[in-house]
Formats: structure tokens, C-alpha cells, sequence
């Protein structure tokens, strides 16, 4: 018998393990990027300062929230001398995880690295810049290498200072310490679909606006995320009806249950044009009992690929499952498939009240390999299908950072997958995680025609407002392709303009379609759309008026006092066909001044506000976010769960963001 | 040689000479691809880990002072990150170990036809972590036992006790295997 040895080489060197074009094209591209960026933040001066403004930034937020939360711009500037003295004065020797462990014998010179910045004290943050590029770039390349062997930095001058400083930084809990760690973050690569705001219409031109109801909140999760990193989000990250229906409203809810919700339509003056006025729909979905729930059947799906390694992703992930958990009924049932590079069922259909298998299963979840997304998805469906509860509900919750890399990559392909379960009744969750490298758009598209809803989680509080407090919204649909068709009339409108809906805007010919998929509803859920209409003789349309047109012929047939029908049209959760119902607005709908509107109303156009101004105010006039501040301030009401105190702090924080966002150009 | 040296090459990199880079990934990617496979047994797993790893080179190159080959410093660049993944994996791999079984069984067909790699995989998973490594360093590499040492930060002696064990260990396994042939 041969040597086994020489065996086993020469099998070695028969069949060397041929990469994939594909898989090499890739990994090519996204280290030239790396390259790039790297380059940039080397090369370019005017480039470092953008690059240290966005590092020192975070800090500078951690800092600021710490020091004094009224006054964060004063305490910013405060952390940001200080962060700078640090820098400038610091040497940093960096372990590099990379490099072997200290060898036995005298070890290979790559393995310790030292960067020393001798800086003047001025300019400060110039002066800082080489040290805390350097740093960040290491960081992100090691951490992109070797996930669990976060470096080592260790100060060797003014020891002191750091080792004041950096607990100091790590204990600054803005509000019991909820805002994501300040740990690694892909930069730049989070996937967002562009659009352009809606327009505004000529009601005698195009009397009819269809769209589609959003009960996602994913937008606001990130917008938020990404200001409490003390950065502006990009604008196509921010819907602002997402932003809207973040919150909760204090709507009427419908008197029976032969209509699943009740609609309320109000007019009040613009806050940032005082000659327009907006036309305010609020929808408020029945409420379930507890006792009253139907039975559920929910195939949570588990993304555990290498790139969900990060706190803010699956440990946050598992944390939200089982607070999920807390709020089934024992006879409910969970399943858990991970999908990693294979997928694979963690957890067989177990009912709730095996608490103990469920947390077991849970605790195995690991980080590691690539996505095969699109397997995963399929084993999901096929449990929840094999699991069906009649009159119950069916649903996949996925939950990913959406970078699936295996498998069916291409989003059309696995769209049209998920559309087609669609008609089996399953339902479809998506929870995101993470941000860098957060595909937005993907997750989007599939919580649209998987008939469901798309959260993003960035914290453990936003954990529990989705799966907690309203886990019966997200969880029991009550009307399913809810859309909205509004008529103007033009005699009392001349322009109209619906605020956010852009990626749900239909066709005015498929509200009548129910072939056409729209959003869902559940059980207590409020939904709220704003126009803002200019009425006949204000002066304050946008579009002038065609020298040959027409003056409109306007019929005023006993309808004269009617600005607007509003129609709904929706399905019930197991039903095929629609039904629709309408309401007029009229004089009776509006109110003069804005301060008798209701709160609700109020809130929501501040939150309207600040959406259009994060996505650059094209229509906002001058209203500035301190204008935001006063108005939101004013109608907080209630406020139980502190969501709109949060939301005041984040125009806070935009306000911030946005003065130091000239530093980052 | 009319191909520039990888060294130049690094040199090229470090100014930001953007083709310079791509070349230096064109030239190796299939090293780093080739070892991650070997070492992980995982083709997914693989490009997962050498698209990470490339993308890191693009910070961490500057680090590579030319005191020993390029390619032993990549060596070494590829087998530490392998080795986090394989210990970060750890528990994840005991779970997926099941799939790999189904998998292999659905591609009896062309195991068949192509016993030898069969045999290849069944071996190479045999052996521990540290001794794969090796293994595939030196047989499939063909790097010397120092400078294979030099890569995995141990000494000589080491790895050719390495070499050793992995021999007794394949002995063992050949043994198992002819019991159900």
C-alpha cells in the first residue's frame, strides 16, 4: 500500500477546487471598491475631513447625549474638541487579528503594526485625521476578516486620558443605553430604490389619485438609526408615509365589524403654506380581543450568514424572537428554518407552549457563510404550507440584512416566487437588521407581494414596538389589498398633491382590479395618507394656467360643497373579491385655523414635515425643523410609549446632523 | 521574467495604482479561493471567504513590507482567516454537518464516477483543523516545512510533526474504510 501521504497529494493535486467566474467577478468588484474607498480616504484632503467628520461624528453623538440632551449642538462641539485632543495626542499600536498569534519563535514583522501621529494642537481635526482613518480603515478591513477577534488597541502616551475617555464614550446611555453600539458598520452600501417625491397635480387635469396603503415602518427605524450616528439619512431612504405610520394614532376605531375600519377624513391649514390646506385620512382597523385571536402558525425564517455577525444583527434578531414569543398564545405553533450557505430547519413546528425546545433552538443560531436566501425562503413557505391553519393565520417571518448572495440572487425571480405563495394564503413578514450593507430595496419589494410588511429593527425598544405591543397589527391582517382612490373636485381644487406613497402609487384602472395586489391591514392598525390640495381662488397654485385652455366645465349639480370623494376598496383576509365604500369631504370636514385640528392630525403633518425636509423640502417652503419642534411639541398628547418625545429628539438630532453636514461634503 | 514581480506590484498598490491592485487579485485569487476550499470543504463557504478576504487586502497590503514572499504572506493572510471563520463557525458547522451528509447522498452519482475526490473529501474531513491546514499547505501547496511554518506562525518541527500525525491519522481512516469497502 502506497504512502498515504503521497496519496492524498497527489488526489490534492489532481483536482484543484475551481472557483466560479461569478463568485471571482464579485469578490474582484468589492475589493476594487474597498480599494477605492480606501484611496480616497487616503488620497483626497478635502475626502478625509468627509470621512473624519462621519467617524468623529458618532462619537461626537455618544458624547453630546451624554454630556446635556437640551442643548446637543453646545455639548457636540464640546465632545468634538475633546475627541480631537485625544487623537492628536495619541500613538496607537494596533494588534492585528490577522496577523498569527505571538509566535514561539521570533514572530514575522507584519505582525504588529504601529501608527504614531506626532500632531500639533492646531488644526485639531486635520491633525487627528491620519490617525483616525488609519484606525477606522484597519478596523474595518480586520473586522471584515475576523469578526470575533475585535483589535486591540492599546495607548502607550497619555494612557490616561484614553482610559478616561473611552468608558466614559461606552457609558454614555442616551436612554438605558438603546442606541445601536458603536461597533463596525459596512459604510455606503445599504440599497434603497430612488424616487422622486409625487408631483403636484391639476385636479382638472387629473382629477383621480390611486395608491396603495403602507402599514411598513422600516424607514423610520433607519432614519432613526442613522441619525443617532449624527448623519442626515440619504434621502431615498426616507418614505415619508412610512414615517408617518410609524406612529400610533389615537383614531376612532369602526362601531361593528361588518366594516373592518373606520375612515376619517379632515381638512386643515398647511402648516408650511399657509395658503394650501391638507387633507388628512386617518384609518383605524378593528381591534382584537386576545381571547379572540385566531389560532397562528409562524415559520420564523433565520438569516445566520457571516454578514449578520454584527451586535445589531442576530443577537438583536434572537432577542426580538423571543420577546415575540412572550406574546403567543401556548397553542400557537413556531418553527425556525436558518439559512445560511445551506438552509435548513432549526425547529420543526413546536407549539408555543414547549417554551424550552423554542429557546433551545434558538440558542444554536451562529453567524457564518454565505446567503442562500432563496432556499430558505422556499423551506419556510413549505413548512408554513404543511403546518396550514384554516382560519388562522399563516405567516413566514423573515429576517435579514437582505444580502443574499447564493442561490436565486436576482430579486424579479424570488419576487415572483413569493407573489405566487401569495395566493396560498401564506402571509409574509420582514424584519431587517442592520445597517451598511442593508438592502432596503429587496426587502421592500418582497414584503409587498408577499402580502405583509417590512420593520426595520435597529434596537431592542423597536423589537418590542413591532413584535410587542403590535404584534397583533403585524401578525393578524383584517383587510387585505386596502387601496385608496381620491376624487377632487375641481371645482373647489385646483392642485393636489399626495405627500409620500411614491413606491405605491397604482393606476387609477387597477383600483377596481383586484387582480392587483395592495397593502394589508391588521388588527388595530391606523393608516394615514395627507394631501395637500390648493383650493380654487388662493393664488397659490404651483402650475400656471394654459393660456388656451378651457375654463374647466364643472358640473354643480347639488355637489358644489364637496372637495373631494375619498373611496376604499379592500378584501377581507380570505376572500377573492372586493369591497369598496366611499366618503365625501366637505365644508363640515374642515377646520380654520390648524390649532382646532385634532392632535393626531397635527402630529402627523409635523411628521410629514420633517419627512419632506429630510428629503430635501421641495415643497416646504421655509419651514425649518424647528418649526418641526413646535409643532410636533404641541400635539404629543399621550404619548404612552414615548414614541413622539423620540421623535422630537430625532429632529433634534436632523438639526444637528444637517449643521454639520457642510464638513462631510 | 517579463511579468511584473508581486512585490512591484504592492509597491504600485500602495500609490494607489488602481490596475496595479486588480492584478494582484487577478493573479491570486485562486490561491486564496483554492486553500479556503480545502480548508473550509465548503465551495460557498470559499468564495464567501476569499471575496472577504480580497476586499481586506485592499487595507491591509500597505502591511506587507516584502520581508518574506508575497505568497507566503498571503498564505498566511488566508489560513488566519480561515481559521477564525472554522472557529466561529464552530457550532454552526455541528448543525449543518447533517446537510452535508444528505448532500453528499444526493450526489452519489457523480461520486461515484469520481471516487477518488470522494475519498479526497472523506480524508481531508477526517483530519483536525490544524492538521488540514497543514496539510493542504504543504502536500497541495508544496511549500517547505519552514516556510509553511512561517505561514502558520509555528515551527518547523511542528509541522513536520503535523505531517506525521496527519499520516497516522489517514492510516487510521484508510483502516475504517476498508472495513466497508
Amino acid at each position: 500500500m502506497s504512502d498515504e501521504l503521497e496519496r492524498l497529494e497527489a488526489a490534492l493535486r489532481a483536482n484543484p477546487p475551481q472557483p466560479l467566474p461569478e463568485a471571482r467577478e464579485r469578490a474582484t468588484a468589492a475589493a476594487l471598491t474597498a480599494f477605492d474607498e480606501q484611496r480616497q480616504g487616503i488620497g483626497d484632503r478635502q475626502r478625509q475631513t468627509g470621512r473624519v467628520a462621519l467617524i468623529a461624528t458618532s462619537w461626537l453623538r455618544r458624547f453630546a447625549m451624554w454630556l446635556s440632551r437640551p442643548y446637543p449642538a453646545l455639548a457636540g462641539l464640546a465632545a468634538l474638541l475633546i475627541v480631537a485632543a485625544i487623537v492628536s495626542h495619541q500613538t496607537f499600536v494596533v494588534r492585528d487579528p490577522l496577523a498569527p498569534p505571538p509566535p514561539a519563535s521570533p514572530g514575522p514583522a507584519v505582525e504588529v503594526e504601529t501608527a504614531s501621529v506626532e500632531a500639533p494642537p492646531e488644526p485639531l481635526v486635520v491633525a487627528s485625521e491620519e490617525a483616525m482613518i488609519e484606525k477606522a480603515l484597519r478596523e474595518r478591513a480586520a473586522r471584515s476578516l475576523s469578526a470575533d477577534a475585535p483589535l486591540e488597541v492599546a495607548a502607550v502616551e497619555h494612557a490616561e486620558v484614553v482610559a478616561e475617555a473611552v468608558p466614559l464614550a461606552a457609558s454614555a446611555p442616551p436612554e438605558a443605553g438603546d442606541v445601536p453600539s458603536l461597533g463596525y458598520r459596512d459604510q455606503g452600501r445599504d440599497r434603497f430604490t430612488p424616487f422622486d417625491p409625487n408631483p403636484v397635480k391639476v385636479a382638472a387635469e387629473e382629477p383621480v389619485s390611486t395608491f396603495s396603503i403602507d402599514v411598513d415602518t422600516a424607514s423610520y427605524a433607519f432614519m432613526r438609526a442613522s441619525l443617532n450616528r449624527g448623519v442626515l439619512p440619504q434621502p431615498d431612504a426616507v418614505r415619508v408615509e412610512e414615517l408617518i405610520n410609524y406612529f400610533p394614532y389615537d383614531y376612532a376605531p369602526p362601531e361593528s365589524r361588518a366594516r373592518p375600519f373606520a375612515v376619517h377624513v379632515a381638512l386643515m391649514p398647511t402648516p408650511w403654506n399657509d395658503a394650501t390646506s391638507l387633507m388628512h385620512i386617518g384609518i383605524k382597523g378593528y381591534t382584537l380581543a386576545p381571547a379572540a385571536r385566531p389560532p397562528a402558525n409562524l415559520v420564523f425564517l433565520v438569516d445566520t450568514s457571516g454578514s449578520m455577525d454584527a451586535p445589531d444583527k442576530l443577537p438583536l434578531l434572537i432577542n426580538s424572537l423571543r420577546l415575540l414569543l412572550d406574546t403567543l398564545a401556548p397553542e400557537d405553533t413556531v418553527a425556525i428554518v436558518a439559512y445560511a450557505g445551506t438552509a435548513g430547519t432549526v425547529l420543526e413546528p413546536t407549539p408555543v407552549a414547549e417554551q424550552g425546545a423554542i429557546a433551545a433552538a434558538l440558542e444554536t443560531l451562529r453567524a457564518g457563510g454565505s446567503t442562500a436566501g432563496a432556499e430558505g425562503v422556499r423551506q419556510a413557505y413549505l413548512l408554513a404550507e404543511r403546518q396550514f391553519v384554516e382560519d388562522g393565520v399563516n405567516r413566514v417571518i423573515l429576517a435579514t440584512d437582505g444580502d443574499f448572495n447564493v442561490g436565486i440572487t436576482d430579486p424579479d425571480e424570488l419576487e415572483g416566487y413569493i407573489a405566487r405563495k401569495r395566493a396560498s394564503g401564506v402571509f409574509l413578514s420582514v424584519l431587517g437588521f442592520g445597517m451598511g450593507n442593508y438592502n432596503d430595496a429587496l426587502m421592500q419589494r418582497l414584503a409587498q407581494n408577499g402580502n405583509g410588511n417590512a420593520s426595520y429593527i435597529d434596537t431592542l425598544s423597536e423589537a418590542r414596538k413591532v413584535l410587542v405591543e403590535e404584534a397583533t397589527s403585524t401578525l393578524f391582517p383584517i383587510a387585505k389589498d386596502v387601496k385608496i382612490q381620491v376624487e377632487f373636485n375641481p371645482a373647489l381644487v385646483s392642485e393636489y398633491r399626495l405627500i409620500g406613497y411614491e413606491t405605491r402609487m397604482l393606476a387609477r384602472e387597477d383600483f377596481r382590479n383586484d387582480k392587483v395586489d395592495a397593502g394589508e391591514i391588521g388588527a388595530g392598525h391606523a393608516v394615514t395618507a395627507l394631501y395637500e390640495i390648493t383650493p380654487v381662488g388662493s393664488g397659490a397654485e404651483r402650475i400656471a394656467p394654459l393660456r388656451y385652455g378651457e375654463e374647466e366645465a364643472v358640473s354643480g349639480d347639488g355637489r358644489a360643497d364637496e372637495f373631494a370623494t375619498v373611496a376604499i376598496r379592500y378584501k377581507l383576509p380570505d376572500a377573492e373579491t372586493s369591497t369598496e365604500f366611499a366618503r365625501h369631504v366637505t365644508e363640515a370636514d374642515s377646520v380654520a385655523r390648524a390649532a382646532r385640528a385634532s392632535e393626531e392630525a397635527r402630529f402627523a403633518a409635523a411628521v410629514a414635515a420633517f419627512g419632506q425636509l429630510l428629503r430635501g423640502g421641495r415643497y416646504t417652503e421655509d419651514y425649518s425643523y424647528d418649526d418641526v419642534i413646535t409643532a410636533a411639541q404641541a400635539a404629543r398628547g399621550e404619548d404612552p410609549f414615548g414614541y413622539r418625545a423620540e421623535f422630537l429628539s430625532l429632529v433634534r438630532l436632523a438639526k444637528s446632523a444637517a449643521a454639520l453636514e457642510p464638513l462631510r461634503q | 521574467m517579463s511579468e511584473e514581480t508581486d512585490r512591484a506590484l504592492v509597491d504600485r498598490a500602495a500609490t494607489g495604482d488602481r490596475e496595479a491592485f486588480a492584478t494582484l487579485i487577478e493573479r491570486h485569487y485562486e490561491l486564496i479561493y483554492r486553500v479556503g476550499a480545502r480548508v473550509l470543504g465548503n465551495d460557498e463557504a470559499a468564495a464567501d471567504l476569499a471575496q472577504d478576504v480580497c476586499i481586506g487586502l485592499a487595507a491591509r497590503l500597505p502591511s506587507y513590507r516584502g520581508e518574506s514572499r508575497f505568497a507566503t504572506w498571503l498564505y498566511r493572510v488566508v489560513v488566519n482567516a480561515a481559521r477564525d471563520r472554522l472557529r466561529r463557525d464552530g457550532a454552526q458547522r455541528r448543525n449543518e454537518a447533517a446537510f452535508a451528509e444528505v448532500d453528499a447522498m444526493t450526489r452519489a452519482e457523480q461520486a461515484a464516477i469520481d471516487a477518488e475526490a470522494l475519498w479526497l473529501r472523506q480524508m481531508l474531513g477526517g483530519l483536525a483543523d490544524d492538521l488540514r491546514t497543514t496539510v493542504v499547505l504543504v502536500l497541495q501547496e508544496g511549500l517547505r516545512h519552514a516556510e509553511a511554518a512561517e505561514v502558520l506562525g509555528i515551527s518547523e518541527s511542528t509541522v513536520s510533526w503535523r505531517m506525521h500525525e496527519a499520516r497516522k491519522r489517514l492510516r487510521a481512516l484508510a483502516a475504517d474504510e476498508d472495513v466497508e469497502p
